[in-house]
């Protein structure tokens, strides 16, 4: 097996006295999609944040590419890190460009390389390049908005993805639309993603493995094929809405 | 008219009162703002000096002005007779809104915005400087026009410990129960603050970002 691109080794995270994460352990393979689902304030968000060093572990320790978060520089970690939330977070005094930019401007990249790069990012997220390099973010869609979330994250290449909820604050249509183009995007890139979600038919669109976290545990991991046939109870439990939905059309015939 | 014959009599001392009046005003804010403004940064990085550094600016405010610059008069290096002394009390007065004012526009950035930032790879001078700050900008100028505009008015009083200013004419008018004398220097000083005002008022609003740029919304679409 190839070295993990991330991977977990008993990690323990505390605040305040409390305890958010317990005995985690886990591996992503380079290119795998590992997707973590769980209610809010399962400690999904806290995982994602170990990973660029934004949070640091109480105990255990975080590889990333086979080094210890602790051992990086946590500059040079996070820009091989993209990184998407759901708030998208993009600076609302840049244009859109400069939004790209933002990491291969950080690099110090050549002007003619990063109007390439942007470029080649808003078409792969399906947007104009010509209609929105110099928008601001006030002039956008939330859907729009997230794409661009997405094409900076992309936009100096990273080997890994964290995603928080990116299409989390979007309407049911924008969000499975959304979902549909980032799945065939996914399977060009060949990143290695860590992807956090509570709704669990994004889980089973976009992993291919599932990690559920219940209250601080990684109660199990399994493929999606695994996960629908899955009689663990945290897992049926998780499962509910889908089947609700299910049980509606059957009645409808 | 009495009031227009004075003006137009002693136009060249209430311009060299205006001067002086707006030199000091000016020194103090410049001044302030290069304290203040670091200084504000300073407590958004280091909570614990929270307390220390906004302490000190509401002590200082809470000082009567005229006992501030009586206080400055016999303090060694600062102290003294003249504009100096002033400019030292209407800096440590400016204090108090710039301090503030940056530390509320930087803690006001969205926190998404700067976990973003700060996740992508920024370091704490780049995510200060290229996004903290031109975001905070317009709360920070708002500080700064506040305390403009109480400087020209507290400037006045200046005039009490030597400093010149419109505060002369203000001050001599109070002395010998002459309202003219009193306009004489108010209607200047009022001037000024208005002035004040608008000035920053229209750099506040160049400056400060999004502006004018958020009202394209028409041409939204999914």
């Amino acid at each position: 097996m190839p070295e993990p691109s991330v991977q977990f080794q008993g990690i323990f995270y505390q605040r305040a006295g409390r305890e958010i994460l317990s005995d985690l352990n886990l591996q992503i393979a380079p290119g795998e999609t590992l997707v973590l689902v769980g209610r809010s304030g399962c400690g999904k968000t806290t995982t994602l944040k170990l990973v660029n060093g934004l949070l640091a572990p109480t105990r255990g320790k975080v590889w990333v590419e086979g080094k210890a978060t602790d051992s990086w520089d946590p500059i040079q970690l996070r820009r091989r890190i993209g990184y998407v939330i759901q708030e998208v977070g993009l600076f609302p005094h840049f244009t859109v460009e400069q939004n790209i930019a933002l990491v291969p401007s950080l690099e110090n990249w050549d002007q003619d390389a990063t109007n390439g790069r942007v470029r080649e990012m808003l078409g792969l997220v399906g947007l104009d390049p010509e209609d929105f390099i110099h928008r601001y973010p006030s002039e956008l869609s939330g859907g729009q908005r997230q794409r661009v979330g997405v094409a900076r994250a992309l936009a100096a290449d990273p080997p890994i993805l964290l995603m928080d909820e990116p299409f989390g604050a979007l309407d049911p249509l924008t969000r499975h639309e959304i979902q549909r183009e980032f799945k065939t995007l996914r399977d060009t890139l060949e990143k290695t993603l860590l992807f956090v979600t509570h709704d669990i038919g994004e889980a089973l669109a976009l992993g291919h493995r599932i990690g559920l976290m219940v209250e601080g545990h990684l109660t199990v991991t399994l493929t999606p094929e695994e996960l629908l046939t899955s009689t663990d109870p945290s897992v049926r439990a998780f499962l509910q809405p889908l089947r609700m939905a299910r049980e509606v059309q059957d009645n409808l015939g | 008219m009495d009031l227009w014959q004075f003006f137009v009599a002693n136009w060249e001392e209430i311009a060299t009162l205006t001067g002086q009046h707006l030199w000091m005003v000016v020194v103090a804010i410049t001044v302030a703002s290069v304290i203040g403004i670091p200084a504000g940064v300073l407590v958004t990085r280091k909570p614990s000096l929270e307390k220390g550094i906004i302490g000190f600016t509401n002590v200082v405010q809470t000082i009567p002005s005229l006992a501030l610059f009586g206080f400055l008069i016999p303090v060694p290096l600062v102290g003294g007779i003249g504009a100096s002394t002033a400019i030292v009390a209407l800096t440590l007065y400016a204090l108090l809104p710039i301090v503030r004012s940056t530390h509320a526009g930087i803690k006001g950035v969205d926190p998404s915005i700067s976990e973003a930032g700060r996740g992508m790879g920024m370091t704490d001078f780049q995510l200060l400087w290229q996004v903290e700050m031109p975001l905070a900008l317009g709360v920070i100028l708002a500080g700064i026009r506040v305390a403009a505009i109480s400087s020209v008015g507290l400037a006045t009083i200046a005039a009490a410990i030597g400093a010149g200013g419109l505060g002369m004419f203000i001050f001599r008018g109070v002395a010998s129960v002459n309202t003219t004398l009193i306009l004489a220097g108010s209607i200047p000083a009022a001037l000024l603050a208005l002035l004040a005002d608008f000035c920053l008022g229209q750099a506040e609003r160049r400056l400060a970002p999004g502006k004018g740029r958020t009202l394209k919304g028409e041409r939204r679409s999914v």
